[in-house]
């Protein structure tokens, strides 16, 4: 019974923790209609900037405040400089645009860093593990990454449904054309929105950093699965992105924790032991085109342009 | 016009190659020089060059020619340059391979042409079994040989149960089948989690505490090492279940696990403080030569690569031709190792010792892995009675 809570638990830390970087994902590929695959490099220059800044200043707080506002800055700052003459082109060349930035900001990091990658040391009040019901721990690190997401997707929600900034990214989001024909500057608000995105981003990176390790092309795997989220979810949507992700996190959870034991009662030993880490490792996409399958715009699909 | 000057030009130069090959050592150098493990490739490079420094860049009075070639970790990469370094560099050696799949693809090339290769790391079971070969030999081990000496200093400690994790490829496989080869208690659960994609193992550490094992063992290699020791520890197991390792602590991973290396023990052919004069001259010259840096046991199988090479040459008086009898020299393992001294099975698959590494804090204040018992002596290899060569 405690071992079903604790990988709930795991699930739903991997599942928020994806949410943050399908969050940033979600919002310019779903408002900008724009194909960002460079989202991973920015997530590694969360990760990098962290290490960097907490190594300088010696507080985790204060490091990770920083790199955050870092990774926004530099969100900005790529999307004036490259991505803005990008809209109007069509997804294929924004995919290889992005794919080129990819190995931009791998080899400037290896140049910048070096190829061997960095630690990045949590404090020791995060480095206990904390009863949370009698007889069961868990890394306290790991409840801070829960809270922390929630926090940030209640924040979200707030800032997208309940102020002006939040309408007018709706409003972009349902259609460009019009808000920009009523006088609204959609250059000004994309480069928000961006630099929005590259912030969450950065933000997962940062957290996940003391999990993992920073090293050059971290972000790589990982966005493939904030891709299947998204797509989940319905492109766009803060919502589904939150839903989907928690989906996903413990889906791929309790596949890996719970698979192998049921294989063994079919198979023998070794082909389940085999088997289940490819089969648990499948479960999430069998998710992915089973929603494709039954609701093609996604589990919370954003309003129609 | 211009065109035909271009290709005369092109001809001259074919042509003159052979005349230099004739009075130097070409040898090929594959290992991965990009992407995240290329910090693993440069410390082979680092080491091989520094054994080439301390042979003066001279084989037998002849200047050395290295071609380092990157495989990017991938075995259809590998094979590419294995092929290049053969028929269009002609090497005399070819040197290298971190990884058991791009060794193994790049095997027949070399084999075929009759051109010595040397792994200086890679050690899949079909190399010292059914595909051995009169020209191919290893400075490193076979990959069941580390995880299995672990498990008698585990059987040592009377360790009665353990729970097994590792990743789900070949490697992977070897290594756990390893720790069972030799291990005597129980083997309560056994994990394989998604290689390389898989960065997050709290599911299986989960399941470990609860299947209330004596003992963990994992290999993991390269960045999950450190990510497989900072949710161990974050996960407050570290306090309650004992960790044994097989190729997770080395002195590229150790500035990143830090501290939650410490106590963890691993198994190895080579530390950094064995006690012979050439180690001890390797360890210096190379934090000497690279500031900053430390060798691994990656590095120390290149430099001793670099040092069989050497023997055979000298054994001819340099006349590469003579492929026999260079064989014959290197099946003496005729040189100073700096694992000591160690004698090759009929695999051409070295038997030697293998030690207890522990990671302590040296003297300069930094973490560093030290060696603490000797676990075996004079291991072979269990795939040698596969080998056809005798």
């Amino acid at each position: 019974m405690y071992l079903v809570v604790e990988q709930l638990l795991n699930g739903l830390q991997f599942g928020l923790l994806l949410f943050l970087l399908a969050a940033g994902l979600t919002l310019v590929f779903g408002i900008m209609d724009f194909v960002n695959l460079a989202h991973g490099s920015l997530y590694m220059m969360g990760a990098y900037f962290a290490a960097t800044f907490v190594a300088w200043t010696g507080s985790f707080v204060l490091g990770a405040l920083m790199a955050l506002g870092a990774t926004l800055l530099l969100g900005i700052v790529l999307e004036y400089v490259a991505l803005r003459h990008l809209y109007g082109r069509g997804h294929l060349d924004q995919v290889l645009a992005t794919f080129g930035l990819i190995l931009f900001f791998n080899d400037a990091v290896r140049l910048i860093w070096g190829p061997a990658g960095l630690a990045l040391p949590l404090p020791a009040w995060l480095t206990v593990p904390v009863q949370i019901i009698p007889g069961v721990y868990y890394p306290a690190y790991r409840l801070m990454i829960i809270a922390v997401a929630l926090a940030v997707a209640a924040m979200l929600y707030l800032v997208v449904m309940r102020t002006r900034v939040g309408m007018l990214i709706r409003a972009g989001a349902s259609n460009r054309e019009m808000i920009g024909a009523l006088g609204i500057n959609i250059k000004l608000l994309f480069t928000l929105v961006f630099g929005l995105g590259a912030a969450l981003a950065g933000l997962a990176g940062l957290m996940q950093a003391p999990i993992l390790t920073v090293q050059i092309g971290m972000g790589e795997n990982i966005l493939i699965l904030a891709f299947v989220i998204i797509v989940i979810g319905g492109i766009g949507s803060i919502r589904g992105a939150f839903m989907a992700a928690i989906f996903v996190g413990i889906i791929d959870t309790m596949g890996r924790a719970f698979l192998p034991d049921l294989l063994r009662k079919v198979l023998s030993g070794a082909a389940a032991s085999t088997a289940a880490p490819a089969l648990s490792s499948m479960l999430i996409y069998l998710l992915m085109a089973i929603i494709l399958v039954l609701r093609p715009e996604g589990l919370f699909p954003a309003a129609k342009r | 016009m211009k065109k035909a000057f271009w290709l005369a030009g092109a001809m001259a130069l074919a042509l003159a190659q052979p005349a230099t090959a004739a009075d130097s050592v070409k040898i090929g150098f594959v290992s991965t020089f990009s992407g995240p493990t290329a910090v693993i490739g440069n410390d082979m490079r680092n080491s091989f060059e520094l054994a080439l420094d301390h042979l003066g860049r001279k084989i037998d009075g002849k200047p050395v020619e290295v071609i380092y070639e990157d495989d990017q970790q991938k075995p259809d990469v590998g094979k590419q340059k294995t092929e290049k370094l053969v028929q269009s560099d002609k090497v005399d050696f070819i040197v290298g391979y971190i990884w058991s799949n791009v060794l193994l693809a790049s095997l027949k090339t070399a084999v075929d042409s009759k051109t010595f290769l040397i792994s200086a790391n890679a050690g899949p079971s079909q190399l010292a079994g059914e595909l051995c070969s009169p020209y191919v030999f290893s400075t490193s081990w076979q990959n069941d040989q580390t995880p299995a000496a672990m498990g008698l200093y585990m059987n040592q400690k009377g360790v009665k149960s353990v729970f097994l994790i590792g990743p789900n490829y070949a490697a992977g496989k070897d290594m756990l089948a390893g720790v069972k080869s030799t291990f005597k208690g129980e083997v309560v659960g056994e994990e394989y989690t998604v290689w390389p994609s898989q960065l997050d193992f709290s599911a299986e550490l989960t399941k470990a505490r609860n299947s209330k094992a004596e003992s963990i063992f994992v290999f993991y290699p390269g960045a999950a090492g450190v990510q497989f020791l900072n949710q161990y520890a974050q996960a407050g197991i570290k306090a309650q279940i004992p960790l044994y390792t097989a190729f997770t602590v080395d002195e590229l991973s150790l500035p990143l696990q830090k501290d939650n290396a410490i106590g963890i023990p691993g198994a190895q052919e080579w530390v950094n403080d064995l006690p012979n004069a050439e180690n001890k001259k390797f360890v210096e010259d190379y934090r000497k030569k690279y500031p900053g840096l430390r060798p691994t046991y990656y590095g120390a199988q290149a430099y001793d690569a670099a040092q069989l090479i050497n023997s055979a040459v000298v054994a001819v008086n340099g006349d590469l031709t003579k492929k026999d009898a260079m064989k014959a020299e290197m099946e003496k393992a005729n040189f100073k190792s700096l694992r000591g001294p160690f004698k090759y099975g009929n695999n051409h698959i070295p038997i030697q010792n293998f030690y207890l590494q522990d990671v302590v804090k040296d003297a300069d204040g930094q973490l560093s892995l030290k060696t603490v018992a000797t676990i075996v002596k004079d291991d072979q290899d269990k795939f040698h009675d596969k080998c056809s060569m005798k």
